[in-house]
């Protein structure tokens, strides 16, 4: 559904030795292909096009009501909700601070580790856990033993240093929650960035350094040019995975106000307890509008890097 | 990856800052990985060692382990969340990988026509979110008397993995010579063919990591389990909420709990992580 900006030009690489293709050739090299296909859009489309049909009824699970087409109603009087727009606000927060938050911290990271020193292999070993770690775990472990208002250590910290206790996920929920998802994100933009170091061409680094040019330049100069597309594609992933955080909310917060965001909001109204899946449909729709609109910039992007690959 | 095999290499020439540099790395490595650290210290103790002001000494105990792997009447046990679990992951990826390798085939080694258009349309899914389809999946599920059952996760991890999977095989495969694939063609060989005698020895190493991915994102998923399983079939995520008591003390035994949860898919990270790094960052820019 979101393929129209594809590139379409000509194909390149390997089909150039083989430019006649016969109609039963095509069909033997789509072969392999057709049983992934289906099965994605089975499994991904046509959810999606139930809910589009869901959005325009006003469908109430309870109280059990007739179902019955009201056409864009659901979509009308969206905006009026307030908690919808709370939602989509938190949305918006909650994805870029962590993923802008993450990105710096990783690129920094991946800087430290991309030189040789003792017990190299240890650090990054340690540095990259947190993405390895369950969601609702990284959740429970970071609310009840880092936050927690009595004997959370962060809470000790700031004693010791001569503050008062904070109760951060009751008084700052959005806060706690970005915190954490920095902390689990950090060590995924670090790899991205670590891989645009290492790949970094060593014949050209070392032509600067002959010529004379400072580490300081050199960096400048060459290595951040180089490490953009990288930078890109970590935002690009890391925006569409944290667009729908659902478990951190879910065992931090429960949805609390300040931390509710769409996803959880349609959970909430839909099988959460609301039951409404007309309207909590409608919301869901919006998401995938929005997730829609960045797609189309972040596939431009995406069809970029791999332009630029082939020409290389 | 192409000729220039990544070599960390020492940007400035004084020693010192070098050594300045690599102590800074450890300090910051020590600080984020402190949480972890904790998680594994407070399993060992009693609760009230463990609700207090932070203890560094304590007398160890694994009663805690004890306490979180006995079944207790009536509540989802250890045992179940973890056989689930490893059922419903393993077929999971089993089934992806079944189905990537040839897809990443079609996209990489003989790529059909529009082949750029097809890598969207798989990496476009991925922008649709869960929420947009959980309501109809839910009801679906519900229609064919699959809520609870150990399919529909299997089922929906495809969807999640899926795209995933094809898209670093995709890189993995186009590193293979075509040279080879030609021979291969040449003296014969049917795409199974090539895929057991070229394909697959050669792009192992890949297949491995892009498998262990699979499995880590599948291992970790709560989202679908909690809607769709909450009672039965549900995976070790759900158990470890179970370790939660609104009533007195747990963060030693929810710490004890996340260890055993954490434990199979961080050792299998930390053993494969050079490579995962390459299928991730790499895999994906090619």
């Amino acid at each position: 559904m979101t393929t129209a900006d594809a590139t379409t030009g000509p194909v390149q690489g390997r089909d150039q030795a083989t430019p006649r293709i016969l109609l039963s050739e095509s069909w033997r090299r789509r072969l392999p292909l057709l049983p992934a296909l289906i099965i994605m859009i089975l499994l991904t489309q046509v959810p999606f096009v139930m809910s589009i049909w869901y959005s325009l009824t006003d469908w109430k699970v309870i109280p059990p009501g007739p179902r019955e087409y009201i056409g864009v109603d659901n979509y009308r009087h969206m905006f009026d909700d307030h908690f919808f727009v709370d939602a989509v606000w938190v949305t918006v927060r909650m994805t870029v601070f962590p993923v802008l938050g993450a990105i710096v911290l990783g690129t920094a990271f991946a800087i430290l580790l991309d030189r040789k020193f003792f017990g190299q292999g240890i650090v990054r070993t340690l540095l990259i856990t947190p993405f390895l770690l369950m969601p609702v775990v990284i959740g429970l472990i970071w609310k009840n033993q880092m936050f927690h208002g009595l004997y959370g250590v962060l809470n000790w910290v700031i004693e010791k240093l001569g503050g008062s206790p904070v109760e951060f996920v009751s008084r700052y929920p959005l806060l706690s929650i970005v915190i954490v998802l920095i902390w689990q994100w950090t060590p995924f933009m670090m790899l991205i960035m670590l891989a645009g170091l290492q790949s970094q061409p060593a014949d050209v680094l070392e032509a600067a350094k002959v010529d004379g040019a400072n580490p300081v330049g050199i960096f400048r100069q060459l290595t951040l040019r180089h490490l953009r597309p990288y930078m890109e594609l970590g935002i690009l992933l890391g925006t569409i995975y944290l667009i729908q955080v659902y478990d951190h909310i879910a065992v931090m917060t429960g949805g609390g106000p300040g931390s509710t965001n769409v996803p959880y909001f349609v959970f909430q109204r839909s099988i959460g307890g609301g039951w409404e899946f007309g309207q909590a449909s409608s919301y869901s729709i919006v998401v995938v509008v929005a997730s829609i609109a960045i797609a189309t910039v972040a596939l431009r992007v995406l069809s970029g890097l791999l332009k630029g690959e082939e020409i290389a | 990856m192409s000729g220039h095999e990544a070599q960390p290499r020492v940007v400035g020439e004084n020693p010192w800052a070098n050594r300045a540099l690599g102590a800074l790395a450890w300090l910051v490595a020590l600080l984020f990985f402190f949480p972890v650290f904790w998680m594994v210290l407070n399993s060992f103790k009693e609760e009230q060692d463990a609700n207090t002001a932070p203890k560094l000494f304590f007398t160890p105990t694994l009663d805690r382990y004890r306490e979180v792997t006995e079944s207790a009447g009536g509540l989802l046990s250890f045992g179940e969340a973890f056989t689930n679990s490893a059922v419903i992951v393993l077929t999971s990826t089993a089934i992806v990988m079944l189905l990537a390798i040839p897809a990443a085939y079609a996209l990489a080694i003989r790529p059909v026509g529009k082949w750029r258009d097809v890598l969207f349309f798989f990496i476009s899914t991925k922008f649709l979110p869960v929420v947009a389809s959980i309501l109809p999946v839910w009801i679906l599920a519900r229609n064919f008397d699959m809520l609870n059952s150990r399919q529909v996760l299997i089922i929906l991890y495809l969807g999640v993995n899926l795209p995933l999977a094809i898209w670093m095989l995709r890189s993995f495969f186009q590193e293979i010579p075509s040279e080879l694939i030609e021979a291969a063609e040449i003296d014969g060989a049917s795409l199974r063919g090539q895929l057991t005698s070229i394909i697959l020895p050669m792009a192992a190493p890949g297949i491995a990591a892009t498998a262990l991915l699979c499995v880590i994102f599948a291992w970790n998923e709560f989202f679908y389990a909690v809607q769709l399983n909450p009672v039965e079939g549900s995976t070790v995520p759900i158990w470890v909420t179970t370790n939660i008591s609104t009533r007195g003390d747990f963060l030693a035994k929810l710490s004890a709990a996340s260890v055993l949860a954490c434990i199979p898919v961080v050792l299998a990270g930390w053993l494969a992580q050079k490579r995962m790094i390459r299928g991730l960052a790499m895999g994906a820019i090619k």
